[in-house]
């Protein structure tokens, strides 16, 4: 008998705990060595693109949110520095700061998702208990600002919508105080762990060249030692006023990647504590009363302020012609919305550039030559959420 | 040592002379249009020109305009790093034209043609694997164009019968309603011309 050499297809997914959502690949193995992946994507496809074609800019704000659902705000953010810039109009000083204080506790909340699912993945369930526990403490915080704790619809055109309530900001200074030592604690499980080590040092290296070849953006590019983020080399909000540093990775591999997130993680939390510390007190969103609506008490004693209520939230408000690009740093990378607006209360295009798109897309470069119990490690340290990558 | 866009402006318009129709520099981004012959080209000169340095593909996207006879302008936005800068770059064609594909010159590109053709049909010469992307396994249509209705053609449901999910033709219980709010209340015009005011008599004063 004469052996042959014939490589096996094997589904992985859309209903694996390591898939992270609803991700199908169809993975060709030789042995255990995997030849060839085809992720199939779009199984959570929603046409949010078009259904916001159909709705006003504020009507449209709360499908960001269900993108990556993991850091909410973050992308609310991307689609609302789009319409200011259309509008030409600018937030107040506070709202810029409460804006950046919610970013970065997405941020948190993201990492802290996604370091200790990548340590499920490769065998480790402690830290996600851990992590968890904070992710719930912050998405209280959420709650208590926005009144959902997942989607929030809370960063709006002009400014956010409500000021902190009282107290909110002395809770968050005092997780800001408790959560490095969590930190600490989810270090000494993993980082010198050696079967985490095992796992995920020098796999899925990515070259610099290779990482911007492919689109990579976010972690994914630092960690192969490109100093690339956007809250530094185009600063939006107040970030420019603000000191932190950019943790940058020398291998580019998922090792590389997890000591990124956790870096990232510590200096989010100087920048929620530069924040608290440097918050003026004043308006939080735009006076213009065409773009943002009137307060509670207003409407009661104002007939223009009820006018302005009513048709902010029937016909909303109109964006002048123009096309514009905006890129925010999410946690995952560079989420980008590319809108046109043809001077009606609709977008007429609104593209949105999700980060885990392009990332998904390399799996198969990433992942050749490399051992079938490689790919959840792998796509681990990918950061997918199919939120924004099905949109 | 970085560029400023305007410098690149001059840049682009100097490397691409014959290439470049319209330029401008809109929100501090570079928008240049071309035709679709110069298309790999230009990408090419701009990914790899010392200048310019547009090392990384950000997205690829297509918008519809049914009413004009080019009906789609294809968009293009590249990031150069080193720059700190971005492009827009424009193309009109029409619904039978064939694009090339730039897959050779940024593997990015893949699933980024793939999802334009996805979503409004057009087609790409060369490309590697181009299948449908988002959408499910059997759809037919093209959704982002703007002659396909929000609600689409099928609906799936589970069949009792059947035993097998199955898709059928789009039944709604009630009309779709689409409110058309527009009046004449106008933009924030008035706002911003009193706070000029405001400034310019201080400024008086």
């Amino acid at each position: 008998m004469t052996k042959q050499n014939k490589t096996m297809s094997l589904n992985f997914g859309p209903q694996h705990p390591a898939a992270h959502g609803v991700l199908r690949l169809i993975l060709e193995l030789d042995g255990e060595i995997v030849e060839k992946i085809d992720p199939h994507i779009g199984l959570l496809h929603r046409g949010t693109e078009k259904l916001i074609e159909h709705k006003t800019y504020t009507q449209a704000l709360p499908y960001f949110d269900r993108l990556d659902y993991v850091a909410p705000m973050n992308q609310e953010h991307a689609f609302a520095l789009a319409i200011e810039k259309l509008l030409n109009i600018e937030v107040p000083i506070r709202g810029q700061y409460i804006r950046v204080l919610f970013c970065e506790i997405g941020r948190i909340l993201s990492h802290l998702l996604n370091v200790t699912t990548q340590a499920l993945d490769v065998g480790a369930l402690t830290p996600s208990l851990w992590g968890f526990e904070e992710r719930e403490t912050l998405m209280t915080f959420y709650e208590r600002v926005s009144g959902s704790r997942l989607h929030a619809n809370y960063f709006r055109p002009g400014g956010v919508h409500k000021d902190l309530p009282r107290g909110l900001s002395d809770d968050i200074l005092s997780f800001c105080e408790t959560f490095p030592k969590v930190i600490n604690d989810l270090e000494t499980l993993l980082t010198d762990n050696r079967i985490f080590k095992q796992r995920n040092v020098n796999i899925g290296i990515v070259t610099k060249q290779e990482a911007l070849e492919h689109s990579f953006s976010g972690v994914m590019l630092r960690g192969s030692g490109v100093p690339w983020d956007l809250r530094r080399s185009q600063p939006y909000e107040c970030y420019s006023d603000l000191s932190f540093k950019i943790p940058i990775g020398k291998n580019g591999d998922c090792y590389d990647r997890y000591l990124c997130r956790i870096e990232e993680m510590r200096e989010s939390v100087k920048i929620m504590k530069e924040c608290l510390k440097k918050m003026p007190t004043g308006p939080v969103k735009s006076i213009d009363g065409k773009i943002t609506p009137p307060k509670r008490e207003d409407i009661k004693n104002s007939m223009e302020a009820l006018i302005h209520h009513f048709k902010l939230f029937s016909e909303g408000f109109r964006v002048p012609k123009g096309e514009i690009y905006t890129a925010v740093e999410a946690p995952k990378g560079e989420f980008g919305v590319y809108l046109i607006s043809d001077g009606s209360n609709k977008p007429y295009k609104c593209k949105i550039r999700a980060p885990g798109f392009s990332h998904l897309q390399a799996m198969d470069y990433l992942l050749k030559g490399h051992m079938l119990a490689d790919v959840p490690a792998v796509l681990g340290s990918l950061d997918i959420v199919f939120g924004e990558v099905d949109r | 040592m970085s560029i400023t866009v305007e410098d690149l402006e001059r840049t682009v318009n100097s490397g691409l002379t014959t290439v470049v129709k319209t330029s401008t520099i809109v929100f501090g981004q570079l928008v240049i249009e071309i035709n679709i012959e110069d298309l790999y080209s230009s990408i090419l000169y701009l990914k790899t020109n010392n200048k310019s340095k547009f090392k990384q593909l950000v997205d690829i996207t297509a918008v519809d305009y049914p009413e004009n006879e080019k009906r789609f302008k294809i968009v293009y936005l590249l990031l150069s790093h080193e720059n700190n800068l971005r492009i827009i770059i424009n193309i009109n064609i029409d619904e039978k034209t064939v694009l090339p594909s730039i897959t050779k010159i940024f593997p990015s590109a893949n699933w980024m043609e793939r999802e334009v053709f996805d979503m409004y049909g057009i087609n790409f010469k060369d490309h590697p694997d181009l299948r449908r992307i988002l959408t499910d396994y059997g759809f037919k249509g093209f959704p982002l164009r703007k002659d396909f209705p929000l609600t689409g053609h099928t609906e799936v449901r589970y069949s009792e019968s059947k035993k097998k999910v199955i898709s059928e033709p789009v039944k709604l219980e009630q009309e779709y309603r689409k409110f058309d709010a527009v009046s004449p209340w106008e933009g924030t015009k008035y706002i911003k011309e009193d706070l000029d005011k405001n400034k310019n008599k201080e400024k008086n004063d």
